[in-house]
């Protein structure tokens, strides 16, 4: 049985993970992912999970923590933001080359300077090329649903990496919204129990981890994991096939809204997604063809589905919630065209960066983006990339 | 399973045959690395010499001084780096370093 | 879809008023969202919170520019905010006043919308015996946005109070009292 219910994004994760029951949770608290760390030593205090709790002293600590305790065998989770993910990145690349299917709820939030606490995605773009699965969440709905089905997808044998579920900071992890939870008897039933085939507690076979690799060995460790990231491809879309057709919420490695005879297209992820598909609607019923693709997956990157995503689009605008400060854009730019490139190379493409530091991100804002597509799709000249939502 | 990870962990393997993540499985698996190949000078033991006090075996870093029976038996090469801490510790020069190796 | 802004100062419970009334209008089956403007967390500084209500799904996630209702917790910050920036011409303006009716009228001379003047602060010290105007003011603004009627809203209140204070029920009599007052006590200026 689900339940009607209205939680913040924060409060819906924690629900999840509630349900999760994981055995071990090491996290250290950073705005805007507090909250998630405090309801779940709630929920101890309650005696509500039986997780074993590690208040540690840093991120870098709280993930190294994880890492052993996904080791020993058990599930293992955190949630951190901004410097905290930065703290630890070096870990980021222990855990998903160590193949430790760990899950992290990341909140994300703006890295300085100048200090910031409000939404972008520049912590977990930073961790982008870590190894670790990422999934973004549009809003507390998504989030939820993303965090019931991240171990289904880092566990399983093919993929065994770390998994981060991904929403924005403030934005929807402090909105109060409606949601559809599911009852605890579905959750564990669909989640399943976790029973790694190699652990360090194991008494009938030892085991050594994270052992040093010299060059004769390092590269195909390396390509191991570019298997298992390759293999995620097709367990993500088994598990959210399933996640759909046990809950009828549709969830795929993309979300193609409007996209049926759409002439003018933007790209984007998480919250803002919500707010371009209220522009799309407004603009659909003036006559204007557009349309919105919300990247769910971006890691692994969806790019042969996405190279067929655009058919008839004659102006995509991409919309980077960080700059990668290549002086040419960020990385959802730089990786989309490349998707494209050869296979949809009539399409003209903008990059735009956006909603750096929490500027908000409103309507208007998607309709003077379609109105600049527009002169792109007539050949009028516009740039590479440009900063949207910035005083000049 | 020793034998099983030497034959998968081996320079020769592709990124399938090695074990996830090089993940090491089963425990005393040094002894299947031959670090006798290092050696560049070579322990002799001059039995006639030896005491059998039994210095040299709990200095030996590679465990190459094989003990039974409360008596030491000549080198184990295979595992013999040549560091010479043995012959140094000896009391009474019954171990000597020769050079080229030998063995 | 109906579009609150509230204008308070930390501290005053300007958050927990619409996370308060995002709970009220759930509760009658409504799409809701409740969420505040986030800053460095000041006493006594400017804040504002938001709540959007629909009997559709809401997808929108920005903050709100043109409002329907716009609610001033500290009438105060009128003469430093601009509170009624985008409020939609037949909308209207919630002022929780110690002042007469006039001098309120007067604050908004220009304002073209409906302003209705409530002191919370009087309401809430006679009936709960302490400052907390956030209880008044929901009930305004539950009226104002016609989300509920009078009794299915004070029905919804005491169960929710109930639930709320069921460690100290003495204090949901007060409580009830002060929006029952409160529902009639807005004055249309």
């Amino acid at each position: 049985m689900s339940k009607r219910d209205r939680l913040s994004g924060n409060e819906a994760v924690a629900a999840a993970i509630r349900q999760i029951n994981p055995d071990v949770v090491a996290a250290f608290p950073i705005t805007p992912s507090t909250e998630i760390p405090q309801y779940i030593s709630s929920f101890k205090a309650d005696g509500l999970i039986d997780t074993e709790f590690i208040t540690v002293e840093s991120e870098h600590s709280a993930m190294s923590a994880c890492i052993g305790a996904s080791a020993a065998g058990v599930r293992a989770m955190t949630a951190t933001s901004s410097a905290g993910m930065a703290l630890m990145y070096e870990l980021l690349y222990v855990a998903a080359s160590d193949r430790l299917p760990i899950v992290m709820a990341a909140v994300n939030r703006a890295l300085s300077g100048p200090i910031n606490i409000n939404a972008d995605h520049s912590d977990s773009m930073g961790a982008r090329d870590s190894g670790w699965i990422q999934i973004y969440s549009e809003n507390a709905q998504e989030a939820y649903d993303n965090m019931l089905m991240a171990h289904r997808i880092a566990e399983h044998p093919d993929v065994m990496l770390p998994v981060m579920i991904c929403q924005d900071g403030f934005i929807t992890s402090h909105a109060v919204q409606n949601i559809v939870t599911e009852d605890d008897a579905f959750a564990k039933a669909f989640i399943g129990e976790y029973r790694p085939e190699k652990y360090l507690l194991n008494p009938q076979e030892s085991l050594g981890v994270g052992p040093y690799s010299v060059s004769v060995y390092y590269m195909e460790i390396k390509r191991q994991q570019f298997e298992a990231m390759n293999s995620a491809r097709r367990v993500i879309a088994d598990v959210s096939a399933e996640f759909t057709a046990r809950t009828g919420r549709a969830y795929a490695m993309f979300e193609s809204y409007r996209m049926e005879g759409a002439e003018l297209a933007v790209l984007l992820m998480s919250s803002s997604a919500g707010t371009g598909k209220v522009a799309v609607d407004a603009l659909r019923e003036r006559g204007v063809k557009a349309g919105l693709v919300k990247l769910r997956v971006f890691r692994p990157f969806p790019a042969a589905e996405l190279a067929g995503a655009f058919p008839g689009v004659k102006a995509l605008g991409i919309m980077d919630k960080s700059d990668g400060f290549s002086g040419c854009g960020g990385p959802l730019g730089a990786e989309v065209r490349a998707a494209l490139y050869g296979k949809a190379d009539g399409i003209r493409t903008i990059d735009y960066i956006y909603g750096l530091g929490g500027r908000d991100v409103r309507v208007e804002d998607f309709y003077e983006i379609f109105d600049e597509l527009a002169r792109m799709a007539g050949g009028a000249e516009a740039p590479d990339c440009r900063y949207h939502g910035v005083r000049e | 399973m020793k034998k099983n990870l030497m034959e998968r962990m081996t320079p020769a393997a592709g990124w399938r045959t090695l074990s996830p993540a090089a993940q090491v499985f089963g425990e005393g698996n040094s002894e299947f690395f031959l670090t006798g190949e290092w050696r560049t000078e070579t322990p002799v033991w001059t039995r006639d010499r030896c005491k059998q006090c039994l210095l040299c075996f709990p200095v030996c870093p590679d465990s190459s001084v094989p003990v039974e029976n409360g008596k030491r038996g000549d080198f184990d090469f295979d595992h013999c780096k040549g560091c010479g801490i043995c012959a140094k510790t000896c009391p009474f020069g019954a171990i000597s370093m020769q050079s080229p190796k030998a063995g | 879809m109906i579009e609150i802004r509230w204008h308070g100062r930390g501290g005053q419970g300007a958050k927990t008023a619409a996370l308060l009334l995002a709970d009220v209008a759930f509760s009658t089956g409504m799409y809701v969202q409740g969420f505040p403007e986030y800053g460095p967390e000041r006493m006594g500084a400017p804040i504002t919170a938001y709540n959007r209500l629909d009997d559709k799904p809401i997808r929108v996630h920005s903050n709100i520019y043109f409002p329907d209702i716009v609610v001033l917790v500290d009438e105060s910050l009128a003469e430093s905010v601009d509170v009624t920036a985008g409020l939609k011409s037949n909308g209207s303006v919630i002022v929780n006043t110690t002042q007469r009716p006039e001098k309120v009228r007067e604050m908004f001379a220009d304002c073209e919308s409906a302003v209705y003047a409530i002191d919370a602060r009087d309401i809430s010290l006679r009936c709960i015996g302490r400052n907390l105007p956030n209880t008044p003011l929901l009930a305004v603004v539950v009226r104002t946005a016609g989300i509920m009627e009078e009794k299915a809203f004070l029905d919804n209140m005491e169960e929710s109070f109930a639930h709320k204070f069921s460690a100290k029920p003495e204090v949901v009599a007060g409580n009830m009292n002060a929006i029952r007052e409160a529902w009639r006590g807005a004055i249309l200026l």
